[in-house]
């Protein structure tokens, strides 16, 4: 039991502090102990949701800042104006649904693709020698340690009409003309896959690593194909990875800015794009806070919800 | 031991190239002499140059480490006792909601997180007039509150790991819980911390959405620059830079392979 401090003095005579007295003390202590971490978290990222919930409710006004007051103090009455325009204007304005649906469709494909990509690369990790497989996991670490905005950069000189694909392309005589690479869909899905790749890897890694060999050779033994040993021992049991490495892409993809901002065209809808435009190019804080507001609901909550059904699963199993 | 089939390998390998080809793009092309992408204009230090005579990166540059380390330092504080109080607690008030944020900012897109600051950050200068403007403070606060969740996580997971026998054998020894925590379990979670340091100091580093929501003019951080000066196209003095990052973290990562190669040699002859 770690829950008794064994600090209490055996003495007799004196004064004995009561076992529950220096429970009641430990739980004091404690208390105090976790309100640091919990007191900061509330001031920085609890209440903010309240400010945004709020000024999302606001109009937009030419101030400082720029948002009209939920309250309103004439001298004897107080006025609370609500102001739902923003969220009308969320739903009636296709832009947002457009933006959000589209978010979701673009962060599922890439990550598709990236657990295509990646499962090779894990699972000829988990099966090299142990010396290899330090060096092997050291490069899949590499990037990213790297600066993630530079490792986008580095695909518009890629992707660029004057860039590398297409001269390499243009020399070979495979084209004639250069192709219209960089802000188009097929650069964002490129550059998303690109580099969340490491964070698929990763999870499907340790799960291939434990796989049993003898499973996979008492499959061979039962007369099992190589492809039907894939997909009938392999695949299933290394689920938890895939599970994992889907949502760690994911989760990131559906709001990503920065991608769609540098590899995309003005066309490409994603919802936190559409978010930072409000704020900085129009200058609409309460839109952008409806808009905030609506991924939050949309988003976060069920993506919370369902890391914490498959965390409550795991412990289960 | 079963062998890996052709075409995983070379589908492997092909995954390796796609990784590291533009990375090398980066650094040859650091090196060019031309300004244009596709001209090999020659070898030469030319935007090595350039980037030091370049006051707006390297000012960014000191903002960025600075905000960085600061951060990731409080990061490791608050999140260490955050996943201390969670795994070694047990049951106390507040423990839902302890566990509810800590991992909440891990799923929020940066976006909200950034915007959500901005806007706390705003009514409370409104209110108490702190912070007055913003600037390297604000970005410290952001970069903390988003960091300690990791630091929290790998705080968390090292100490389930670890075993308990250690921290109660330090109790029944008569150890204050103070004590305890400092003398026996900060120093076995010592690797972690590290981790979550470095992870922390690498996350703030690269982070652009939210210092652009809660920074004030004349603090752009590094990432501000960059990706200000990206969007008008491809530079060549960002591909020095990018180079020389590339290099440290390079060396870092080599150091901390070596480093567990070593430990893999060691732990089956132990």
């Amino acid at each position: 039991m770690n829950t008794i401090s064994p600090s209490a003095p055996l003495a007799t005579g004196r004064w004995r502090p009561s076992l529950q007295w220096l429970q009641g003390r430990l739980q004091v202590g404690r208390g105090l102990v976790a309100s640091v971490p919990t007191l900061w978290l509330g001031l920085f990222f609890l209440i903010p949701f309240a400010v945004v919930l709020k000024i999302s409710l606001a109009e937009t006004a030419i101030a400082v800042p720029p948002y009209s007051a939920l309250f309103d103090w004439d001298g004897a009455v107080a006025n609370l104006s609500l102001n739902l325009g923003n969220y009308r204007f969320l739903f009636e304005d296709s832009l947002y649904l457009d933006a959000y649906l589209n978010s979701i469709k673009v962060a599922a494909i890439s990550t598709l693709i990236t657990l295509i990509v990646a499962y090779p690369m894990a699972f000829m990790i988990a099966r090299s020698s142990p010396g290899r497989r330090v060096v092997l996991l050291s490069l899949v670490i590499l990037p990213f340690w790297t600066s993630f905005l530079l490792r986008v950069y580095a695909w518009m000189g890629f992707l660029k009409k004057n860039g590398i694909i297409n001269d390499l392309l243009l020399s070979l005589g495979i084209i004639d003309q250069p192709l219209t690479m960089l802000q188009t869909d097929f650069a964002v899905y490129l550059g998303i896959i690109y580099t969340y790749l490491p964070f698929m890897i990763l999870p499907l890694y340790s799960t291939l690593e434990k796989l049993d060999d003898s499973l996979l050779e008492a499959a061979e033994d039962l007369g099992c194909r190589p492809l039907q040993r894939f997909w009938l021992v392999i695949v299933p049991l290394s689920l938890p990875g895939i599970v994992a490495g889907c949502l760690l892409v994911f989760i990131p993809a559906v709001g990503e800015f920065v991608i769609p901002a540098l590899l995309g065209s003005s066309d490409t809808l994603m919802i936190g794009r559409v978010l930072w435009d409000e704020f900085f190019l129009n200058r609409d804080w309460p839109m952008a806070s409806a808009v905030a507001i609506l991924m939050l609901f949309f988003l976060v909550v069920p993506i919370m919800l369902l890391r914490n059904a498959q965390g409550r699963k795991e412990e289960a199993a | 031991m079963m062998r890996n089939p052709g075409y995983m390998k070379a589908s492997a390998w092909l995954g390796f190239i796609f990784l590291y080809a533009p990375i090398v793009s980066l650094i040859v092309y650091s090196f060019n002499e031309s300004k244009l992408v596709t001209v090999w204009g020659g070898f030469s230090f030319k935007w090595y140059a350039e980037l030091l005579q370049n006051d707006q990166i390297i000012d960014a540059a000191m903002v960025s480490l600075r905000v960085a380390v600061i951060s990731a330092t409080l990061a490791v504080v608050l999140g260490t006792l955050a996943g201390f109080c969670l795994s070694r607690f047990g049951r106390f008030r507040g423990r839902l909601a302890l566990s509810g944020m800590i991992t909440a900012p891990l799923v929020m897109p940066e976006v909200i997180t950034g915007l959500s600051l901005l806007l706390l950050f705003v009514a409370l200068e409104g209110m108490f007039g702190w912070p007055a403007g913003r600037g390297t403070t604000t970005v410290i606060i952001a970069h903390t509150t988003f960091c300690m969740a990791y630091v929290a996580v790998i705080v968390q997971s090292r100490l389930a790991s670890l075993d308990e026998s250690l921290e109660e054998a330090a109790m029944d020894l008569g150890a204050h819980p103070s004590s305890l925590f400092f003398l026996v379990t900060l120093p076995l979670i010592a690797p972690a911390l590290i981790s979550g340091w470095l992870l922390s100091f690498t996350l703030s580093l690269d982070d652009l959405v939210i210092a652009s929501f809660v920074s004030g003019p004349g603090n752009s951080t590094l990432p501000m620059v960059i990706f200000s000066k990206v969007r008008l196209g491809v530079t060549p003095e960002i591909n020095a830079l990018a180079t020389l990052m590339i290099l440290v973290v390079a060396l870092g990562v080599l150091a901390a392979a070596w480093q567990m190669r070593r430990q893999a040699r060691r732990a089956p002859a132990a």
